[in-house]
């Protein structure tokens, strides 16, 4: 919006010239951007391309921007080897569940701690800040979650550890905070209850927050990789997408039954070329997607980048 | 105490007498509503605490953390006297610099790029470019770089192969590391990074800019006597924060670009590595709580003295 005024008073203000320094400048400026933009969207072309090219070329003359002899014989084997959708359908469904659960707990917690009537707030705040300040550390939560929760090879050990942040909810806190506690009085004086405020009037204000905390956490929970690779063993059939992924990129074993079934005996595997056809069906929503959610995160990092 | 603004219901009168277990009654819905989160920070973040216990014994599986024969400091002499501990510390701590030092650099001279643009377009187009990496999972950071470098048929090399020239194997040569794990982590972060002095450049009334424009200031100018002062408390909070973080690594990153290849360990080691190869791989948990239980006091006492810094400087941004 800035930038429009800046805009506005440049085509006002007739006597203001454009100098050479400006030119100089932008003309760096659209060069440097370029290139720093293209280099940032290369290596995924270079996937997109090894991904149709067939072995032989691979082998040959190494992976290829722009394959030689372009095949589908990867995306063939990956797709009815079938284990991509059963992951799929996991992620999809971890993520569903994970993003409108957690989005929930923390639209409620923000709110409820941003209540400056509420006298357990500070309390609250801190008890849920400090986990970001010390934490006790890769192993004890391992040897927690493993044998005192009992979630090895659960699903619940990737699900439930990603339902929220510290800083998500000091992320919500800060949204919330820019709603008026007139609006919270006024639900009062009507007679409703804190919840009917909270549900009524307070999150139809949050659409924003909710959009943003929400791709958040749909983001981290596609993403998944990590808690997988702590608590998911190979005893564990079907992986969420990212785990998948890495299980196929760094595993012989897990290519070979990532396209079981058909091609079991073949030796001739197209190695490299499934790994990345693997590579871009995980990615691929969010590369289709982020474009349009991209807003929402600018939004986001604006909001809570600097003030905690 | 503070409660008053709000209790329109009750008569003040009575407000006074109220005892804990009423107010806490009365507040029962909002506490339910933190309820939750309590419960989530309680079973995940707190109940782990108890067990950095096993930094301070001999760890024996069937024992269990509490049962097993308590040795003290050894598990942390082990790590001092090896050099490990200083070792890993000093790669964690580097790189981290490197990070943050380029990564602040590199994201306010796009930024400042980017604003002197005048195509809405291409504005957009390569905001949207430059994003593209942030929205990945490491996992797939760590095909790219591999399925760019590597030694057989790397998309370098076969470029390389083609001029003639000689192939190029950094996955042997531990030596390059430090250089192309920043350069790796500045192209994922930097698009994410900007925004925030972007947004930062937006807020300079745009008013002076026009007020210097008229008095005759010229673009370089513009930029270092308006532009870059107002992107300096921006930047000194950014950093100041950064450095609260200096000891906790990039897990994601190093796990997925160099994972298991011991070769380059000597220049990619970072905490989170040795901690997660010495847990899950080795399952020597009292040597990862060790050295885990290490960086979380370091990490405290960093955050602890970086927001005591911001307070000073900036009251409004400290933490707490």
């Amino acid at each position: 919006m800035a930038k429009k005024k800046d805009m506005d008073l440049m085509e006002s203000g007739a006597k203001v010239k454009i100098g050479v320094s400006d030119m100089i400048i932008r003309g760096i400026g659209y060069v440097l951007v370029t290139f720093y933009a293209l280099a940032c969207v290369f290596p995924f072309l270079i996937i997109v391309g090894t991904s149709f090219t067939s072995e032989s070329v691979i082998r040959a003359e190494g992976v290829q921007l722009i394959p030689k002899e372009a095949t589908l014989q990867a995306y063939n084997m990956v797709i009815r080897g079938g284990l991509i959708w059963k992951s799929y359908g996991l992620t999809i469904t971890l993520t569903l569940c994970g993003t409108l659960l957690g989005l929930g707990i923390i639209a409620m917690t923000g709110y409820a701690l941003q209540r400056k009537d509420f006298p357990l707030r500070n309390g609250i705040s801190f008890y849920i800040y400090f986990t970001s300040l010390f934490s006790a550390g890769l192993a004890p939560y391992y040897l927690l979650m493993t044998q005192t929760y009992h979630l090895k090879d659960s699903y619940l050990a990737v699900f439930l550890p990603l339902l929220m942040s510290p800083w998500l909810i000091i992320l919500m806190k800060n949204f919330v905070k820019a709603i008026p506690h007139e609006i919270t009085e006024s639900g009062k004086i009507d007679g409703a209850g804190d919840m009917k405020i909270f549900v009524d009037l307070i999150l139809p204000m949050l659409k924003p927050a909710l959009a943003t905390i929400g791709l958040f956490l749909a983001l981290g929970y596609w993403n998944e990789w990590y808690q997988s690779s702590l608590f998911l063993s190979s005893r564990v059939a079907v992986k969420p997408l990212q785990y998948q992924l890495y299980k196929v990129v760094n595993e012989a074993q897990s290519l070979k039954n990532s396209i079981a079934g058909q091609f079991v005996t073949q030796t001739d595997i197209p190695t490299e070329s499934l790994k990345m056809a693997t590579a871009i069906l995980a990615t691929g929503p969010i590369v289709f997607l982020y474009p349009f959610v991209q807003k929402y995160f600018i939004g986001g990092i604006t909001v809570g980048a600097v003030k905690g | 105490m503070g409660k008053d603004k709000s209790s329109v219901v009750p008569a003040p009168t009575q407000r006074k007498k109220r005892g804990v277990l009423e107010t806490l009654w009365r507040y029962r819905v909002l506490e339910l509503m933190c309820l939750p989160a309590v419960v989530f920070f309680f079973l995940f973040s707190y109940m782990p605490m108890p067990g950095i216990w096993v930094a301070f014994v001999d760890y024996r599986y069937d024992k269990g953390i509490f049962h097993s024969p308590f040795v003290g400091l050894k598990n942390f002499e082990f790590l001092a006297t090896s050099g490990k501990l200083f070792e890993l510390t000093k790669n964690t701590v580097l790189y981290n610099l490197a990070f943050i030092i380029l990564g602040n650099f590199l994201a306010i001279f796009v930024a400042i790029l980017l604003n002197e643009m005048r195509s809405k377009w291409f504005k957009k187009v390569s905001q949207t470019m430059m994003f593209l990496p942030y929205f990945i999972s490491q996992v797939l950071v760590g095909i790219l770089v591999y399925n760019l470098l590597n030694y057989d048929y790397g998309f370098v090399n076969s470029v390389l192969t083609k001029l003639g020239m000689e192939k190029w194997g950094p996955y042997s040569d531990p030596s390059v590391w430090p250089v192309l794990l920043v350069v790796i982590h500045l192209w994922q972060q930097t698009g994410y990074n900007s925004v925030v002095y972007f947004a930062a450049i937006m807020g300079i009334d745009s008013e002076i800019i026009e007020a210097a424009r008229v008095d005759g200031a010229n673009g370089f100018q513009k930029i270092r006597y308006i532009i870059l002062p107002g992107l300096r408390p921006t930047l000194v909070i950014l950093l100041l924060f950064a450095m609260g973080g200096i000891v906790r690594g990039n897990f994601g990153l190093f796990y997925n670009v160099i994972g298991t290849n011991s070769l380059l360990f000597p220049t990619t080691d970072i905490i989170e590595t040795y901690v997660y190869r010495a847990a899950v791989s080795d399952f020597n948990f009292a040597r990862a709580s060790s050295v885990g239980l290490y960086q979380s006091i370091i990490g405290f006492i960093m955050v602890m003295l970086s927001n005591f810094v911001v307070k000073k400087i900036e009251p409004d941004y400290s933490l707490f």
